[in-house]
């Protein structure tokens, strides 16, 4: 048992940065006014300038400009905003056509299961047994009625990258919007908008060691979205209520701590946790692709078990991870994208996912390698399945 | 922190007991199946003159609580007889295990299920086989109690989350009383299908929501 507990899913959300803490608590002691015009009090312009300078921030993460991007509570909520205000600005006037991949998170995909439950029609994307998009597949799908593709940048299971330079080039020459999730992405690979033809990207804090309830959507200037939220006029009258500024600061913070250094070191680790496993635990298979990969995801499915199992046999030695079984999940249903990959039931109730973030370390991947080796031994001892197999 | 599982069904899972397959069982079974995400195989061996389980063992892939179940039913299957092991329900097994997370019934039941199967599959390598039974609504309500609703923990006849159910020249249609895109509505289906399909006499079952 290792002597703190190990946790591997940073996919869910991570441990927040000290200096990260740091940065956010003057806004809550000291800065705590409301973010106000310029004619106002001095605590409000000050608040309000700290606001604009944690957006011009993360705006020029994605090299955009300061008024493409608003503050959300959540990816889950710009993901909502991007295709429900798509839907509500362009669904009368250009079509109720959206397409997404399969293999999209809920915010997307049960995003578009209500607008078709509202009479939009969703052509929902095949990738390959890696989980990568087909390009030509998607130029198919393009009808004349279709006004917004939403795509991931990557998996949020299996860590599959997809190519949305091309698949935005697409999207543009057809004349559809763009929406992608860079939930599991942003910082640690670059999106240059004035490169990447990409009109909407929801972006968060959760998962790069900055805050919960803090998220970003960054829209091209020009891009068409019904205001989602009545209010004030905050967000550039997108989006009311008032701002979290403690949380966007934070957010900026975890963002400039980001470096390629550690997104390499993080890499490593996990090339480290893949190859060992496949190398050292029989009857495993990865999920997702080898190297189209984000930095920080391992997913690998061990054959003749059954997810939960494992992850409480792994619970009780000290380590935190994810599994694709439906025992786990809160619907009782496997994961959609285990299927979607072509995957069959077994392969996702074996599923492992396990996330690294900066505060892993190679000692803490050894002990996981050693654990789960140990953990699938005894329960495939006791699994009818895989009789012929060496037990 | 409260854990979901109770000290018992943890133990069981740790430790659980009557591990293995059995390869001279007299009566052997294995019940649900990698869609549903569990399987259990149950092996009974029985003492001919005064038909007692002199043992019993099980294998499992799957959750705890059906490890845990798999575990607590072969303990409660020794030493007796095969008409009193029968009728050990899926409520005395779990009460054994001092409770189930009322989601996790589903899990749980196929343990239950297996010992009976395995107790039948016994009676008729011995001669004992019941007349093959026409598939009438009481079939089809017998073995829907052993679907669970896991909004309650009960089954899905007893919570009437199952209406409507017509059998006509080998096609069974019922209702699920719940909207076709519910949380829990994919497993459930898969669950009645896998209760249903199996019948002899059946070839299709229509399953419809209520919405």
């Amino acid at each position: 048992m290792p002597d703190k507990p190990v946790y591997l899913d940073n996919a869910a959300a991570t441990r927040v940065d000290d200096r990260v803490v740091d940065a956010m608590m003057p806004y809550f002691l000291e800065k705590y006014a409301v973010a106000t015009s310029e004619f106002a009090y001095s605590q409000g312009i000050e608040a309000r300038e700290a606001l604009d300078g944690a957006r011009a921030a993360l705006g020029a993460k994605l090299n955009a400009k300061p008024e493409e991007f608003i503050f959300t509570s959540g990816s889950a909520e710009s993901s909502n905003i991007a295709i429900k205000g798509v839907a509500l600005a362009l669904g009368e006037k250009k079509g109720r056509h959206i397409i997404v991949s399969k293999i999209e998170d809920f915010p997307v995909l049960h995003s578009a299961r209500a607008l078709e439950r509202q009479g939009f029609r969703v052509t929902y994307l095949e990738t390959d047994g890696e989980g990568v998009v087909n390009p030509d597949k998607l130029r198919e799908a393009i009808a004349p009625d279709t006004i917004l593709v939403s795509i991931q940048h990557a998996n949020q299971e299996i860590g599959t990258v997809q190519d949305i330079a091309q698949i935005g080039r697409i999207c543009h020459e057809k004349d559809v919007l763009f929406h992608t999730d860079a939930t599991h992405t942003f910082p640690r690979i670059e999106i240059d908008t004035r490169k990447v033809p990409v009109d909407l990207i929801s972006i968060a804090a959760h998962t790069i060691h900055g805050p919960k309830g803090i998220g970003g959507l960054y829209f091209r200037q020009g891009t068409r979205i019904a205001k989602w939220m009545d209010g004030g006029f905050q967000e550039f009258d997108l989006r009311g209520g008032l701002e979290n500024i403690p949380g966007a600061i934070g957010f900026a913070k975890a963002v400039e701590l980001i470096t390629p250094e550690e997104t390499r070191r993080i890499q490593e680790l996990r090339d480290r946790l893949i190859d060992r496993i496949l190398a050292e635990i029989p009857d495993t298979t990865l999920n997702g692709h080898r190297t189209q990969r984000v930095p920080q995801n391992a997913n690998i499915s061990f054959h003749y078990v059954e997810g939960e199992s494992v992850t409480l046999h792994l619970d009780m030695r000290g380590f935190a991870v994810s599994t694709g079984s439906a025992c786990f999940s809160r619907s009782l249903e496997g994961s959609h994208v285990i299927y979607g990959i072509g995957g069959d039931h077994e392969r996702a109730h074996g599923s492992m996912r396990m996330t690294l973030g900066r505060y892993n370390t190679i000692e803490e991947v050894d002990a996981i390698v050693a654990a789960l080796a140990e953990v699938v031994k005894e329960l495939r001892l006791i699994s009818p399945l895989g009789r012929d197999k060496e037990k | 922190m409260k854990f979901p599982y109770s000290d018992a069904v943890m133990d069981h899972f740790r430790h659980p007991r009557n591990v293995g397959k059995m390869d001279d069982a007299d009566g052997k079974a294995m019940e649900g199946s990698p869609a549903c995400g569990d399987m259990v195989a149950v092996y009974i061996k029985v003492d001919p003159e005064n038909q007692k389980i002199t043992d019993a063992k099980f294998e499992s892939y799957g959750c705890a609580s059906n490890i845990a179940t798999g575990s607590i039913i072969t303990e409660l299957a020794k030493g007796k007889s095969i008409e009193e092991a029968k009728n050990i329900s899926w409520k005395e097994a779990t009460d054994a295990l001092g409770g189930l997370p009322k989601i996790k019934a589903h899990c749980s039941v196929l343990a239950v299920e297996g010992l009976r199967s395995a107790i039948e599959n016994y009676e008729e390598r011995h001669g004992l086989v019941k007349d093959k039974e026409a598939t009438t609504l009481e079939v089809v309500r017998r073995r829907l109690r052993k679907v669970m609703n896991p909004l309650t923990g009960l089954d899905v006849i007893r919570t009437e989350l199952v209406k409507d159910i017509t059998i006509k020249e080998g096609v069974i249609s019922l209702t699920v009383d719940l909207p076709a895109n519910h949380q829990f509505a994919v497993a459930i289906k898969e669950e009645i299908l896998e209760k249903l399909e199996t019948l002899w006499d059946v070839k299709t079952v229509a399953i419809n929501f209520s919405e």
